[in-house]
């Protein structure tokens, strides 16, 4: 019974999760960039935009100038979950690739680090006075929500084991639509279900940093402007003359 | 309240300030009348569906403008910007930390266009659109600078002056604009410049500057108006023409074209490279401005287009102009617009080009030759203004706009002092009155929004006996010849890098 929820559940998130970041994504890419603003000094051509991108998403070389208190947590937490995501491939391979059986005990401390990374952002938020100041409730609900997934895998892993056999069964019959059952765990039920809430808020959250950053005119804009007219089609009218541009405030 | 205007201490240590907050919350620049905000296309007062027409203009920005849309989406209030903006640590107000003052429009956003906050609005920090939050839209954005320097540290690149100026654009489309900054593009319209120095004016000015220098130096040094065929169209902000310290620049300037042999000419139609079209966020002022730029060098026939020392107008000729005018290089084919004006220029030219890109380049061809000595009364350092070092470039290589003036000032000066790499270059001060700022009823707000540049400028004086300050910024250079007095500096420490050049530059035979 809970098993079948929990196949509902996951197809559902998984569906809304998609569907919302591609939405999201088709957003932004068909939202025009009209003016050139790249933070300068700023890369000249695509390739050098591209290693700055790079920079920024592997190392978040801008965080690192500002603080690096935020910045150590939040790399600390950033690349930890980027091993455990990692490392849970092993649930959805079968057989299981080499380098994903390889990184396994080191996603298990990446596990421990990303906790630690996510109280230490917690703490700033909670005790530092600017930063709390800016805080929303879901700001801090989204760190529980992280550490309550962090923390249920952990346990599961030292103290309350499950039978992960028949978690990457029930996980590989989610991919290949032949449903196996759940274990009974308490503490993989909340994993999961936390799972779950996660990808359903990704969309509407937040989170839309991560696809965001690649569309951030000061990060992805190459400083070229006199070299090359950038025009956006809403602007270009202007030039043909078509619409005066003070009706444009009143279009639409 | 001017009366009793003090400048704050400097911190012991530039630790991050304690919170005050509700400190700025009544330092509110004067609102426009109707006939300003009219003279413009804007309502002349406050409607009275401001509440629907402002969500409908957002959601117009929203979707014009892919820099607002991922900004106010991508934020996680992480705090990386929290303690970078001058006027955060000048007054303390946590309203003036950057993500907070985006917040006081992001609020609004997930209020009225993201499902949690329509459904969940306490949860995510979402609030109605009262009249007491548009009130506070004017308050803040309206303390905001534009100057990006919270953009550098963002891990997303958040720039709030993006949504500063969609804040500002919102306010304007309901009848609630800001009096300095809208009377000043009514005043570009009608005479030509900000500061409404009509054509006449302008060539007296310009007739009176020549015997000055032929004064001065002995020799004929003309200051060109209106004159069809030049080489170089030079456009500068018409502070040039008259106010101290800036008129110094404009000397300089024409010392340089004088030296070099170009030929070259003002214009009274474009009398102004400043475009505040900028700080209000309005696309349609923006092109307007920068159209006066294209017909007067379209009229002209010149060949360059030169900037002169100003910051924000050069961020908008060189980042903007090629799109709002076509006046840069690689156009369509088939964009007659572009083309119309593209194929008139140089282009063995960078174009538009900045004032020091054109000194520099010609220092370095041997075209001119300086006597240092003439500058050894000063101990210089140099104010990097926000808009040149984040929102454009000289030269190459990124990072010319850092490197070229500078270059220039120890081609022409014998004593160069840095300010702490913590203050300059891209992680630069604003001085405190940009982005619209600039006006009497926000002094207070100045003074204390210049702090972080004053304390460094204290510690270089102290240090290694600074007496000038350069800058290639009109607002900058104004801006520190009113506050710094206040600080307990001689307004004469501030000045222009071409006026330094003007001091040491050899004219005549060499």
């Amino acid at each position: 019974m809970i098993g079948t929820l929990f196949t509902i559940l996951f197809y559902l998130a998984t569906l809304l999760f998609v569907v919302g970041l591609l939405y999201r994504i088709g957003v932004y890419s068909r939202t025009p960039a009209p003016l050139k603003i790249p933070t300068t000094p700023a890369p000249i051509n695509t390739g050098g935009v591209v290693l700055r991108m790079t920079r920024e998403v592997l190392f978040f070389e801008s965080l690192f100038k500002a603080n690096l208190w935020t910045w150590g947590m939040g790399w600390l937490f950033h690349a930890s979950l980027v091993l455990v995501l990692l490392r849970h491939l092993r649930y959805f391979t079968e057989p299981v690739w080499a380098w994903v059986a390889f990184i396994q005990p080191f996603g298990v401390y990446a596990g421990i680090t990303m906790l630690l990374g996510l109280a230490g952002l917690w703490a700033r938020r909670l005790f530092v006075e600017r930063i709390r100041y800016i805080s929303t409730p879901s700001d801090h609900l989204l760190l529980v929500l992280f550490m309550a997934i962090a923390a249920s895998g952990l346990l599961m892993k030292f103290v309350a084991h499950t039978d992960v056999i028949s978690v990457k069964g029930f996980i590989l019959g989610l991919m290949y639509f032949n449903w196996q059952p759940l274990p009974a765990h308490p503490g993989l039920y909340v994993h999961l279900l936390l799972v779950a809430v996660l990808l359903l808020i990704f969309p509407i959250s937040k989170l839309l940093h991560a696809p965001g950053v690649f569309f951030s005119p000061s990060r992805n804009q190459a400083d070229n402007p006199r070299e090359k007219r950038h025009i956006a089609a809403w602007a270009k009218q202007l030039d043909s003359g078509q619409i005066e541009p003070n009706d444009m405030g009143n279009a639409k | 309240m001017s009366a009793t205007i003090t400048a704050p201490a400097y911190r012991i240590i530039p630790i991050i300030p304690a919170l005050k907050p509700g400190a700025m919350e009544d330092s509110k620049s004067f609102v426009a009348n109707d006939k300003i905000q009219e003279a413009l296309g804007f309502p002349g007062q406050l409607v009275d569906d401001w509440h629907d027409r402002a969500l409908a203009r957002m959601g117009e920005l929203l979707g014009k403008y892919r820099s607002l849309k991922v900004f106010l989406d991508a934020c996680v209030h992480c705090g990386a910007c929290s303690d970078k903006c001058h006027y955060f640590i000048g007054t303390q107000d946590p309203k003036n930390m950057p993500v907070a003052r985006q917040d006081l429009l992001r609020s609004v956003y997930r209020r009225y266009f993201t499902l949690p906050g329509k459904f969940f609005p306490k949860l995510v920090g979402a609030r109605d659109l009262t009249r007491e939050v548009l009130d506070e839209w004017y308050t803040y954005f309206y303390q905001c600078s534009e100057c990006r320097r919270c953009s550098v540290f963002c891990p997303y690149g958040i720039d709030t002056a993006e949504v500063t100026m969609a804040a500002r654009e919102i306010l304007d489309s309901v009848g609630y604009g800001q009096k300095y900054s809208n009377e000043i593009i009514g005043k570009v319209h009608r005479v030509g410049n900000n500061l409404g120095l009509p054509g006449p004016a302008l060539l007296d000015t310009l007739e009176g500057l020549e015997e000055d220098v032929k004064e001065a130096t002995g020799i004929d040094v003309r200051f060109p108006l209106d004159v069809k065929g030049a080489e170089v169209l030079l456009v500068t902000p018409s502070a040039d023409f008259f106010a101290e310290p800036h008129i110094d620049s404009l000397i300089g300037y024409a010392k340089v074209f004088h030296a070099t042999g170009t030929s070259w000419t003002l214009s009274s139609k474009a009398s102004e490279a400043g475009n505040f079209g900028m700080f209000i966020g309005n696309y349609d002022q923006l092109r307007k401005i920068a159209m006066r730029i294209r017909e007067a060098a379209l009229e002209l026939g010149v060949k360059r287009i030169v900037v002169g020392e100003c910051g924000h107008a050069w961020r908008v000729a060189y980042s903007f102009w090629n799109t709002l005018t076509g006046v840069g290089d690689g156009a369509d084919a088939n964009d007659k617009f572009a083309m119309m004006l593209q194929k008139q220029l140089d282009h063995r030219y960078k174009q538009p080009l900045h004032i020091c890109e054109f000194t520099w380049d010609m220092i370095e061809q041997g075209a001119l030759s300086f006597d240092k000595e003439a500058n050894d009364k000063h101990i210089i350092t140099f104010h990097d203004s926000c808009n040149v070092a984040r929102g454009s470039r000289m030269g190459d290589y990124p990072g010319g706009q850092f490197e070229i003036p500078r270059n220039i000032i120890k081609a022409v000066a014998n004593n160069y002092v840095e300010m702490p790499l913590s203050t300059t270059r891209e992680q630069t001060f604003c001085c405190g009155g940009g982005g619209g700022l600039l006006t009497d009823d926000l002094l207070d707000l100045r003074v204390k929004g210049a702090l972080p540049r004053m304390e460094v400028l204290q510690q270089v004086v102290d240090e290694h006996g600074v007496n000038f300050m350069a800058t290639i910024c009109a607002i900058c250079k104004a801006q520190f010849t009113k506050i710094m007095p206040i600080y307990g500096f001689d307004r004469r420490m501030i000045g222009g890098v071409h006026q330094l050049v003007s001091n040491a530059i050899r004219l005549g035979n060499k």
